[in-house]
């Protein structure tokens, strides 16, 4: 039980997406103009990968790894089929982005409208395939803590964009060099938030 | 040189080659259009894996440009991110392979980020872009450009950050150890991953200083 809190606490502070690993950068600096919407994105990120990374983990464990398929048959004990994790994972990806669209579409209109275009673009976000590597490479033991991992990573994920558009939006106000505006200067930013976040590295869990 | 440009005119138009030259400062992906950050900044702490994921991401690009350009009047437009997600994956699955087997250490150091290659926004984004409805050359030639454009960027940052905090280029080591002995050291900052994000920010500050197009409205 400790064991799968501290990789949730792991994954949101030490080892977090945006700032260790710097996946999701795309719709990180894409989205994170307003509050709002990064809040949207940010839920729907948490909700992807904590669906994603068990999914993948459980197809890991029981098709890809080598040997894994030795449930089916004695015979398929030495067969390796890692090398099609990537296509695999990401067809799993595109299908339960899918899959979301059309259950949040069905139970929770207002939901899906106020995310719209960001729900599908998902699929493409690096954070979510992401997550379900460093979950096969970081062999996870358990099916709950792939669960709690994966949870994790997304909301430190969230934390993560909330925080740059929250910047954004007070940085409007100051006097940014010109050359420096906008792209420039949200980069240099997430950077000096990175530094800040390398203090969590201190802790041992 | 010049001759062999001229004979092979259609191929090489003033057109065709601004597909090339346009991604590198103008168009940059990594600058401008801000695609494919997430994989660039994290190989970066050494030369080297920055220098094998361009190439990678140079392979991949040009190649998956070339058939989704082939196959686009074959692709039922609603289910087009899927075939160029099946595209790409196929060939980041080949490239993988091969670095497994000929740059083992490398490919360990890049540890997931070549997976990530069929996540990397450029190459979806060219191929939404520009292959889906160009013929195979240009789409060919904007692949090759825009990868030249990422790659760029990634080798200079990787440079900087290889150079000031480890003292070495390409793990050879050109700072000369006199000056260690007068109290010159590395800065382990830079082999930190914010470093990463502050040089890009700095990148963009000198390109756009000097391409004032590019300032953004505040």
């Amino acid at each position: 039980m400790q064991e799968i809190f501290n990789i949730f606490i792991k994954s949101i502070f030490i080892d977090n997406m945006v700032f260790a690993y710097f996946l999701g950068m795309c719709s990180y600096l894409a989205v994170s103009k307003t509050v709002k919407t990064s809040v949207g994105l940010g839920l729907a990120v948490i909700f992807v990968l904590g669906i994603t990374v068990p999914v993948d983990y459980l197809l890991n464990e029981f098709v890809l790894e080598p040997g894994a398929l030795a449930w089916v048959d004695q015979s398929f004990a030495d067969v390796d089929l890692s090398f099609l994790s990537f296509i695999l994972f990401i067809a799993i990806i595109a299908s339960m982005v899918q899959l979301v669209e059309m259950i949040v579409e069905k139970f929770s209109p207002a939901l899906y409208t106020s995310l719209g275009i960001f729900l599908p673009l998902i699929a493409v976000n690096c954070a979510i395939l992401g997550g379900s590597l460093f979950m096969q490479e970081r062999d996870y033991q358990s099916l709950a803590q792939a669960t709690s991992f994966g949870l994790g990573s997304g909301v430190g994920w969230f934390l993560a964009i909330v925080g740059i558009a929250a910047i954004r939006e007070k940085i409007r106000y100051s006097n940014v060099p010109p050359a420096l505006r906008g792209l420039g200067i949200t980069f240099i930013i997430t950077g000096l938030m990175g530094i800040a976040f390398m203090s969590f590295l201190g802790i041992k869990l | 040189m010049s001759a062999e440009v001229k004979e092979k005119e259609p191929l090489f138009s003033p057109k065709n080659l601004k597909l090339i030259k346009n991604p590198i400062n103008l168009s940059n992906p990594i600058t401008v259009q801000v695609l494919g950050i997430c994989s660039a900044l994290a190989v970066t702490a050494k030369l080297m894996p920055a220098i094998v994921l361009s190439i990678s991401v140079l392979v991949v690009m040009a190649v998956s440009n070339v058939v989704v350009s082939l196959l686009r009047n074959g692709i039922p437009p609603r289910i087009r991110i899927i075939v160029q997600l099946v595209v790409i994956a196929s060939m980041v699955i080949l490239v993988d392979q091969v670095l497994k087997a000929f740059v083992y250490d490398v490919s360990k150091q890049l540890s997931v980020f070549v997976g990530l290659i069929i996540t990397n926004c450029i190459i979806m984004g060219r191929l939404e872009a520009f292959a889906m409805s160009n013929k195979p050359w240009p789409a060919f030639l904007d692949g090759i450009g825009n990868a030249l454009g990422y790659g760029i960027i990634l080798i200079i940052v990787a440079f900087f950050r290889e150079l000031l905090g480890s003292g070495t280029v390409l793990d050879m080591q050109v700072i000369p150890d006199v000056f260690y002995e007068f109290g010159y050291k590395n800065n382990g900052l830079m082999i930190l991953p914010p470093m990463a994000l502050i040089t890009v920010g700095v990148i963009i500050w000198v390109q756009r200083y000097y391409t004032r197009d590019l300032i953004e409205k505040n």
